[in-house]
């Protein structure tokens, strides 16, 4: 394919771009716009959560239901895949498995080749967002055109989504006004001539944009947000109705779900979709849910497909302690609680699940080689608000303690630290009471020249930029050895 | 290795340290499953709820379902309408007496032909009254998929004792056809989002407006 072929559709800037936490958070910070935005969006719906959650009486017994389904699932996921993929099987799904995101874009691509499209529509993704499904098929010559009104925002703004569950929300509505005014017109059906920045007919203008490439659509990607292993049933929780368009209109229907989105019966259910919308857009429900069993003649898309995607998921698994993240359905009710997320936004979180959960869930899906992986444990203040609002109970900071001990074992297997230098002088030194003592002599000398003064800066190696920002007290001239010696053995009493 | 059997293997491998062979002893779940809510009036709780998501609601009774669903099209403002296969004769009577161009799915319409049509009739299997949703199994008077979701405005009719407390009764009562592999929607309200500064706007991609009529017994 030549390199210089026009695009299909907008380019987006690149996760890789996006420094280590720690760096992006001081540019993050600086957007005074986006920190408004955000506010604003995050207090909104924190309280309308907090409303809705509150209705249920037994919401705390919901709760542990949910984590301990999720559990249940995690332990035996491999006799629940093996239920699910049957299941589905004799429904008439054809189920794919994909060890990473790079094989299951190319069945996405080769399911659509072998339809003879050239464009597919998109209901909104973690799991499409997570492989890049989009610009590996942009690549293959295939445009996929993003339906839900903010993922449309982030695709016609060339922008990256910053939350889980409104992925445009650092973009306030004369942002998107212009991102329509400007974008619209080269891939579709333009916006109105003069469309102000009502959210109403900015709303309208995506309605009329996206209606056509619903109506000539023949071939659509989901995720999912729940499999039913007993039944093999598919369910896609939504409010815009684009996910309904997408899920009934084209022929072809391919689902990316992870491995981990099973839950054992229709009976669960019940429990997921009464946490669900509350924790996430606080709601009582969302306006549409859709639940499909393989292929109903007659009635929507004839050619169905799921692709079971491991994409690190069993890394995740593997860690008895770290697998409690993969309870997460994506509700998103971590990120709009935590005071880190809210000041410095999604971006800086470098991936495309920010927050609370893209902390504890991209470094162990992606591992810590990297250094912005290696950061994210970090990037909390381990308030433990996020473990309050988690409708399946993840332990988040139990998690990001656990991480910042595996990132810090990571590093010294790596290469000698600081840290690891001075505890293994403190360890000579402790070893023998003679090598204390030695010591003890020099710190005596020190006390005796520092007497009745503070240490402040001073250009120590090691200690130095520690003590740039600190004074310390002189260290005493008398040892509590040689004070026990005078004062209590043989001496006074 | 095909990547079926090396996820399975990664998957055994990542939980070797569990031990108890049956899921159900080696994680309890302690929930009860298919509890109601004690709402002293369910339908008067449903009529609450559905509202709040900005639908019509109207209450009648079962000899005055034709001449509601001639209101609601004019409240609407609907002058075409689709009738799924499966609704009572006298209401299509209703409607046609009322002056209004009904549309049959026999043969099937297009998904262009649906899309100019401005409204959809039809009956419903469950609703729950705690968070006004109306589930749809697409069985007889509900149409496929495509009838409710094209036309801009939907007239869904709710018989009482279809009404349900809440999710998890109403989950009990859609097992069955879930179970047959029926495709089964649930609807709480129209179309909305929240995308734009959080701030909800109705009406989207899906029928645009929701006017529910409720049988009483």
């Amino acid at each position: 394919m030549s390199p210089t072929r026009e695009r299909l559709t907008p380019e987006p800037p690149s996760w890789l771009g996006i420094p280590p936490f720690p760096e992006a958070v001081k540019e993050a910070l600086g957007k005074a716009e986006q920190r408004k935005n955000l506010r604003h969006a995050t207090g909104t719906i924190r309280a309308k959560r907090v409303a809705r959650a509150d209705e249920v009486d037994n919401w705390e017994e919901l709760r542990t239901a949910a984590a301990q389904i999720k559990d249940r699932v995690g332990r035996h996921l491999d006799d629940y895949l093996v239920q699910a993929e049957k299941a589905m099987t004799d429904a008439g799904v054809t189920v794919h498995w994909a060890r990473d995101g790079k094989e299951a874009n190319r069945i996405v691509a080769d399911i659509a080749k072998a339809k003879g499209v050239d464009e597919v529509v998109k209901i909104k993704s973690m799991a499409t967002q997570e492989i890049d499904l989009n610009e590996a098929l942009e690549a293959e010559g295939i445009a996929a055109w993003e339906t839900d009104l903010a993922e449309l925002i982030v695709q016609l703004g060339h922008d990256l989504p910053s939350h889980i569950l409104v992925p445009a929300i650092h973009r306030n509505r004369s942002e998107v006004r212009e991102i329509f005014r400007t974008e619209m017109g080269t891939y579709g059906t333009p916006a109105p001539a003069g469309v102000s920045d009502n959210p109403e007919e900015l709303t309208a203008a995506a309605r009329t944009h996206l209606r056509d490439k619903f109506l000539r659509s023949k071939m659509a990607v989901s995720g999912g947000n729940f499999i039913i292993a007993d039944t093999g049933t598919l369910v896609i929780v939504e409010s815009e109705g684009n996910g309904r368009m997408c899920l009934t209109l084209p022929e072809t229907l391919v689902s990316v779900v992870g491995i981990e989105k099973l839950l054992p019966t229709i009976e669960d259910l019940e429990v997921f979709l009464k946490l669900l919308p509350r924790s996430s857009t606080g709601e009582r429900m969302n306006p549409y849910t859709s639940f499909w069993t393989g292929v109903t003649p007659g009635d929507g898309p004839q050619d169905l497909h799921v692709i079971l995607l491991d994409n690190g998921r069993t890394n995740v698994l593997s860690d008895p302690v770290g697998r409690a993240a993969l309870r997460c359905i994506r509700c998103s009710a971590c990120l709009n609680i935590c005071p880190v997320y809210e000041r410095v936004g999604g971006h800086a979180y470098g991936s495309m699940y920010p927050g609370p959960i893209g902390a504890i869930l991209g470094p162990q899906l992606r591992g810590l080689e990297e250094e912005r992986d290696r950061a994210l444990p970090y990037a909390s203040t381990l308030c433990g608000a996020c473990n309050d609002v988690c409708p399946v109970r993840i332990p988040f900071t139990d998690i990001l303690v656990h991480l910042r001990h595996k990132v810090a074992e990571y590093k010294s297997s790596k290469h000698p630290t600081v840290e690891g230098g001075i505890m293994k002088g403190a360890g000579w030194v402790m070893s023998d009471g003679k090598h204390l003592a030695s010591v003890q002599v020099a710190s005596r000398a020190a006390g005796k020249l520092y007497r009745g003064k503070w240490i402040g800066p001073m250009p120590v190696p090691l200690a130095g930029r520690w003590l740039q920002a600190r004074d310390v007290e002189a260290p005493p001239t008398e040892t509590f050895r040689e004070w026990w010696k005078k004062n209590r053995e043989g001496g006074q009493k | 290795m095909s990547a079926r059997e090396e996820i399975l293997r990664r998957v055994r491998s990542a939980t070797a340290d569990v031990n108890v062979s049956d899921p159900a002893l080696d994680v309890p779940v302690h929930w009860r499953y298919g509890q109601p809510l004690s709402t002293p009036d369910v339908l008067a709780d449903l009529v609450e709820k559905v509202e709040d998501y900005k639908a019509t609601v109207v209450r009648v009774s079962d000899a005055e379902v034709g001449a509601a669903i001639v209101t609601a099209l004019r409240g609407l403002d609907a002058a075409s309408v689709v009738l799924p296969d499966g609704l009572p004769d006298e209401w299509a009577d209703a409607v046609l007496d009322g002056g209004l161009a009904v549309h049959r799915d026999d043969p099937e319409l297009s998904h262009a032909e649906l899309n100019v049509i401005d409204a959809v009739v039809t009956t419903s299997a469950v609703a729950m009254a705690d968070s006004g949703t109306i589930a749809l199994d697409h069985g007889p008077g509900q149409g496929r998929r495509a009838l409710t979701l094209l036309p801009d405005r939907h007239i869904c009719v709710v018989r009482a004792d279809q009404i349900v407390s809440d999710v998890p009764e109403g989950i009990a009562r859609l097992a069955p056809a879930l179970r047959a592999r029926r495709p089964v929607t649930w609807l709480s309200g129209g179309s909305a989002t929240s995308d734009i500064e959080l701030s909800r706007v109705e009406g989207v991609h899906g029928p645009r407006r929701l006017w529910v009529i409720l049988v009483d017994a």
